[in-house]
């Protein structure tokens, strides 16, 4: 076995493991560092395929600032494990059904039929000097171009709608004004008095 | 460099007659002995100025308030350092007895691994650089985002009310200034052409005032102005340093996220802040201000130039420390976003107008 298999099969082990624990662990801070260590094997894996700016595109995205929000959130809330699984059983005639056709459906799609390295061969090496954020960038912004300005558009409105339902205006707001305390002068704010000296 | 090197420990070991057999042993790993070697490398002297910067930091603290600064150990209190990491190694590393042990433990190497990670594609001098890769500014902006894992999580483990505090406003800051940082390099890799360090600094030594002898004023810092004084501002708030170390204030949190630490745990995160202050200075250094590259034509590059520079921008660091006031949390939230962001967001279109005008001077 030659070393970039042996990588293969630690970085995909471990990210299997690290993704189990993600559903399986108690704690929601846990699960949500087991994810990093998945996001973190999923990027070696792709460094593997020579894919080096997807790979850390995806710790700069996910890992750096995602997660991040993810675990700040998870931390301030009061999760009771205990109180969300009671209900686990009864819902067991829905989830259980979804699974099996999701274990389904990946099979079909992910099976040696379709996946097998005759269906999808190995990636041919990219030559010394070619330069893969290059070329994807030329990709994005020459056939791509469309497809990129629109997932970016409807990024915004995303990000806009969730601002703007967030948004209530209150009567008794109040708000600093940088401007105006910048444009504070000494006199509008301290009174020098004078007091005579007094003697006993 | 490689070939320097194996000839010396040939002529090393050789007088003792023992060169055969150890290359013997030697030979199949080289490759990864020779980079084992090159970490070790950088990461002495990293570590040995993080050592004396903190020595710097009080010495020049102490002199901009007419003080004489630690002066006891040693000579000039050149081993003061030494002493205080002797002290921090010797201590108690106490746990919080409602602390989660493992994540309180796995807090410190989380801050410190990236800060040390980032240094790998770091270039000291031309093609000194541990994996001169293609993506490298890429990826220190992916091992400097890693960092804040440290701090969010020893916040959460200490389980205690500071800690938790502090870790909420270190990552709301981090988080904040990211992205200023981000887009500030964006406009130094438009105008390089690339995000390989090495051909970053390169791109820097072209140019009409180069051509002149005076390659100083060919560097990014000029056509970059703006983008220059962001990047570092950012790094400053980045590393939690003064002005903006709300996360540590002590008249607020006491100490932040490391309140409940003690002895080497609490070194770590020690060493981890001082090397991410050298590498922001480094970074501004070679996006900037070029790297190794000697400022005039009648000099050689080298090392020693990066080094001038790096120990230039560690002194604005303290003098900055040692100058300013702390700011209020809102007013970091309102620098973050409310101009830094927009600033660079405008100078991006800039220099991209910039560079598609008859004017373009980037080629």
């Amino acid at each position: 076995m030659d070393i970039k298999t042996t990588l293969f099969y630690i970085f995909s082990t471990i990210l299997v493991l690290a993704a189990l624990r993600v559903v399986t662990a108690r704690n929601p801070v846990h699960a949500v560092l087991f994810l990093v260590l998945a996001f973190f094997n999923a990027s070696g894996l792709w460094l593997l395929l020579q894919a080096e700016f997807l790979a850390i595109a995806l710790i700069v995205v996910y890992v750096g600032a995602v997660m991040v929000l993810f675990l700040f959130v998870v931390m301030m809330l009061d999760i009771n494990l205990e109180r969300l699984r009671r209900g686990f059983w009864n819902n067991l005639w829905l989830g259980g059904p979804i699974a099996v056709l999701m274990v389904v459906e990946m099979v079909a799609v992910l099976s040696a039929r379709s996946f097998g390295l005759d269906a999808m061969p190995a990636p041919a090496p990219t030559a010394a000097g070619v330069s893969n954020t290059k070329a994807l960038g030329v990709a994005i912004y020459t056939d791509y171009v469309y497809p990129f300005e629109l997932a970016s558009v409807i990024l915004l409105v995303a990000l806009i709608a969730a601002v703007a339902i967030n948004l209530r205006q209150r009567r008794d707001h109040k708000s600093l004004d940088p401007a105006r305390q910048i444009a504070v002068r000494r006199n509008e704010r301290v009174r020098i008095v004078s007091m005579p000296v007094e003697k006993e | 460099m490689e070939a320097l090197v194996l000839q010396a420990f040939e002529h090393f070991w050789g007088l003792f007659g023992l060169w055969e057999p150890l290359w013997a042993l030697i030979e199949p790993v080289w490759p990864l002995v020779w980079v084992i070697i090159k970490i070790v490398a950088i990461l002495v002297p990293l570590m040995l100025s993080v050592a004396y910067l903190t020595l710097a930091e009080r010495k020049v603290i102490g002199y901009m308030q007419v003080r004489l600064g630690p002066n006891r150990v040693g000579p000039l209190g050149l081993l003061q350092p030494i002493a205080d990491g002797m002290k921090l190694f010797f201590k108690e590393v106490i746990v919080p007895s409602g602390a989660n042990k493992v994540l309180f433990f796995a807090a410190p190497v989380l801050a410190i691994a990236p800060a040390l990670a980032a240094w790998a594609v770091v270039p000291f001098f031309d093609g000194g650089a541990l994996a001169n890769i293609d993506a490298g500014l890429f990826y220190v902006l992916a091992m400097t985002s890693m960092g804040i894992y440290g701090v969010i999580i020893a916040g959460w483990a200490s389980n205690s009310k500071y800690p938790f505090l502090g870790a909420m406003r270190a990552s709301a800051q981090m988080v904040s200034y990211e992205i200023a940082m981000g887009m500030a390099l964006v406009t130094v890799l438009m105008v390089s052409n690339s995000l390989n360090f090495t051909d970053i600094v390169h791109a820097q030594g072209r140019g009409w005032f180069a051509g002149q002898g005076a390659g100083f004023l060919s560097w990014n810092w000029i056509p970059l102005a703006p983008m220059f004084v962001v990047y570092f501002v950012s790094g400053v708030a980045e590393t939690n340093r003064a002005p903006f170390d709300v996360v540590e204030g002590e008249s607020e949190i006491v100490a932040g996220h490391m309140v409940e630490y003690s002895g080497m745990a609490f070194a770590m995160f020690f060493l981890a802040e001082y090397a991410n202050m050298i590498l922001v200075a480094t970074l501004t250094s070679i996006l900037f201000l070029g790297g190794w590259l000697s400022p005039v034509g009648f000099l050689p590059d080298g090392f020693l130039w990066l080094a001038i520079k790096v120990a230039f921008f560690l002194l604005i660091y303290l003098w900055i420390r040692a100058t300013f006031p702390r700011y209020r949390y809102d007013q970091i939230m309102r620098l973050g976003w409310k101009v830094f962001v927009p600033l660079t967001l405008v100078w991006i279109a800039v220099v991209g107008t910039w560079m598609v005008s008859p004017f373009n001077i980037f080629k």
